[in-house]
């Protein structure tokens, strides 16, 4: 008889479905996981240090840098806790737009998500579905703030600038025909809002679309369904949020419990799973787009009909108009001061905490009074989840630990920051 | 955009007072006491007395904090402040709906030790991981207090203030040595934009403040 080992197997960093660079080291018995060690820390840029050595503004271009794929909630997270040690009210207007762009944001990273997860199991078309739509969205970010993923929309005090009126178009090309040309710029004759409505009104057909490949699939169906199972009292205690507390039927969604922006204001439903396996999350997660489409809908309505500030007039804070520092003294002071020394925060510490697509991303910071934070801890919602695996590994054959990694919706920029 | 509903935090306020009577006014214990700012509820709690506190804190029904939310610390040298570091732990109870936050100082410098709340909540093995990893806190109870973020053989706490933003070795390839090699950082240190003092009240943005520079 000879003697069978478990063998140690090494899984990544450089492969294509860690999303990133996750060194696993498994130990196996067979085919199957009997202990997981995630390594994690490949990317860890040093954010939180860099961000005590930069001015406030300076410091909030980080935040989009760390979760790459909804980058508008993170910044939102960090403008929260500055207002709220700041003491400053936001303009409704600009609630509401953050609201809106959080949204997008979501279905962004949702939409890739499925994408990402869906080839990983093996299904390619998907993620061809989902990048198209999302190219939509990128071009949305691009009219509201100038830039396509990175945007630096958020400020304390409220949006860096209000929605434009006009949407770009594509130009004539020698490759585009006059036809090609029109069908391009068909929804983009009218303000972004409009581009806004007319995208949204398409999008619940296209998350059909993206369903029928999957919902009802049998291999999506054999890959997910009864895979990475965790109990509601099991994930509460290992720090879950999002999604992945949702999928386990726990009803909890910061948007509804500890609501911030305009979510008072929309309504919504929160999807909540049964069975706490890799297919619920899957479903929250689709129903999530669907939700997130409603509050979209609404957000548009609301900004169409109630235009005005979308910053605070604090101008100690927020820069005053540009054209006002040509004439007036008082603004020329104020935004020279604020762009080279920055504002002020009064010395203090607070927790300020936003439903991000992947769950709870969390800022504490704290202030010496100067125009730095003294300390800054990021929460992100992917170094927990991914946390679990450990946990929730052992047990599943090895080609389920590919998606188990893809239901935590990990992103590496936030895990290690 | 408050995180904590006001309401919330003067029943939690009073609970906390009601509960840890005993611990707030004994007069051996002037590290515990609770701080109240930003409608966020800060407590402060002894060393010794942590894990018996977090305990009550996740088990009692009037608390039930059920979610670690976050674990880290904050290196307070340059604020001159002693003890010089404080662990801060975020816990959340979805039960309740209310949000509060726990500060320890570990008093020793040269080990600092606080319990590990593995025991307690799952989610706190990596963020502990990543505590010790930063800051060079050590939980004593952790299963496997290892590094976490930083490199394998990786010296230091990089998120200490007396730890240089560039950093202290750089790795490059050897040619003749044909290895890996470390060396002293050859970054030179800058700083684009000073860390600016104003005289108090500043910050406060009321348009008659003074506007006195203090230049650390």
């Amino acid at each position: 008889m000879s003697e069978f080992h478990h063998y140690e197997l090494n899984f990544g960093p450089q492969h294509p479905s860690t999303h990133g660079v996750l060194r696993l080291l498994l130990e196996l018995d067979g085919e199957v996981v009997v202990r997981a060690d995630p390594h994690i820390g490949m990317l860890h840029r040093g954010t939180e240090k860099l961000v005590e050595h930069k001015t406030y503004l300076q410091g909030l271009l980080y935040m989009e840098r760390l979760d790459y794929m909804s980058m508008m909630g993170n910044q939102h997270a960090f403008c929260l806790a500055v207002e709220k040690l700041l003491n400053i009210e936001v303009p409704e207007r600009a609630q509401f737009i953050r609201t809106l762009f959080d949204e997008l944001g979501r279905i962004t990273n949702h939409l890739l998500w499925v994408g990402t997860c869906a080839l990983d199991l093996g299904a390619m078309t998907v993620f061809l579905y989902c990048t198209q739509e999302r190219e939509t969205i990128f071009d949305i970010f691009e009219a509201a703030s100038g830039a396509r993923m990175h945007t630096g929309y958020y400020r304390p005090g409220g949006v860096s600038r209000d929605l434009p009126d006009t949407m770009p178009r594509y130009e004539k090309t020698p490759l585009r025909t006059p036809d090609a040309l029109a069908r391009m710029n068909e929804h983009r004759h009218g303000s972004l809002l409009d581009f806004i409505a007319a995208f949204i009104r398409q999008l619940p057909a296209r998350i059909d679309e993206i369903e029928t490949l999957l919902t009802d699939n049998r291999i999506w169906k054999q890959r997910t369904v009864g895979i990475g199972v965790i109990s509601p009292e099991k994930v509460v205690a290992m720090g879950g949020s999002g999604p992945m507390l949702r999928a386990s039927g726990v009803a909890w969604d910061l948007r509804k419990k500890q609501p911030y922006a305009a979510y008072d204001q929309t309504r919504f439903d929160i999807p909540v799973g049964k069975e706490g396996d890799c297919y619920d999350r899957y479903l929250v997660r689709i129903e999530e787009c669907r939700q997130s489409v409603r509050i979209v809908t609404q957000c548009v309505e609301w900004l169409r009909h109630h235009p005005g500030s979308v910053m605070s007039e604090n101008h100690k804070i927020t820069p005053p108009p540009r054209a006002e520092s040509k004439t007036n003294m008082e603004a020329m002071i104020h935004r020279f001061k604020l762009y080279s020394e920055g504002f002020s925060v009064p010395a203090g510490e607070v927790y300020a905490a936003v439903e991000q697509a992947k769950g709870e991303f969390g800022v504490y910071l704290v202030s010496d009074g100067s125009n730095k934070p003294y300390r800054v801890k990021l929460r992100t919602p992917d170094f927990v989840h991914l946390s679990m695996l450990a946990e929730m590994a052992p047990g599943h054959m090895i080609s389920d630990i590919v998606a188990l990694i893809g239901t935590y919706d990990v992103v590496f920029g936030s895990v290690d920051r | 955009m408050s995180v904590s509903l006001p309401g919330s935090v003067f029943k939690l306020e009073s609970a906390l007072k009601a509960v840890f009577s005993r611990l707030l006014e004994e007069s051996q214990n002037p590290r515990a006491r609770i701080v109240v700012a930003a409608q966020e509820i800060s407590f402060e709690v002894p060393t010794g007395e942590l894990y018996r506190v977090m305990r009550q804190l996740r088990d009692e029904p009037i608390f039930l904090f059920d979610s670690l939310v976050d674990i880290t610390a904050v290196d307070y040298l340059d604020m001159k402040k002693t003890p010089r570091f404080a662990v801060v732990y975020h816990l959340l109870s979805l039960t309740c709906n209310h949000r509060l936050r726990v500060r320890v100082f570990p008093e020793d410098e040269s080990s600092l030790t606080v319990p590990s709340m593995v025991a307690l909540w799952p989610s706190a093995n990596w963020m502990e991981r990543e505590a010790f990893d930063m800051f060079g806190i050590i939980f004593e109870g952790h299963p496997d207090l290892r590094r976490l973020l930083t490199d394998y053989g990786f010296q230091g706490h990089p998120l200490r203030k007396d730890f240089p933003l560039s950093g202290e070795k750089e790795k490059r390839y050897d040619e003749e040595k044909r290895a890996w090699v470390e060396v002293p950082v050859t970054v030179e240190p800058r700083e684009n934009v000073r860390r600016v003092f104003h005289s108090p009240g500043f910050a406060d943005h009321t348009p008659q403040s003074p506007s006195v520079l203090v230049v650390k």
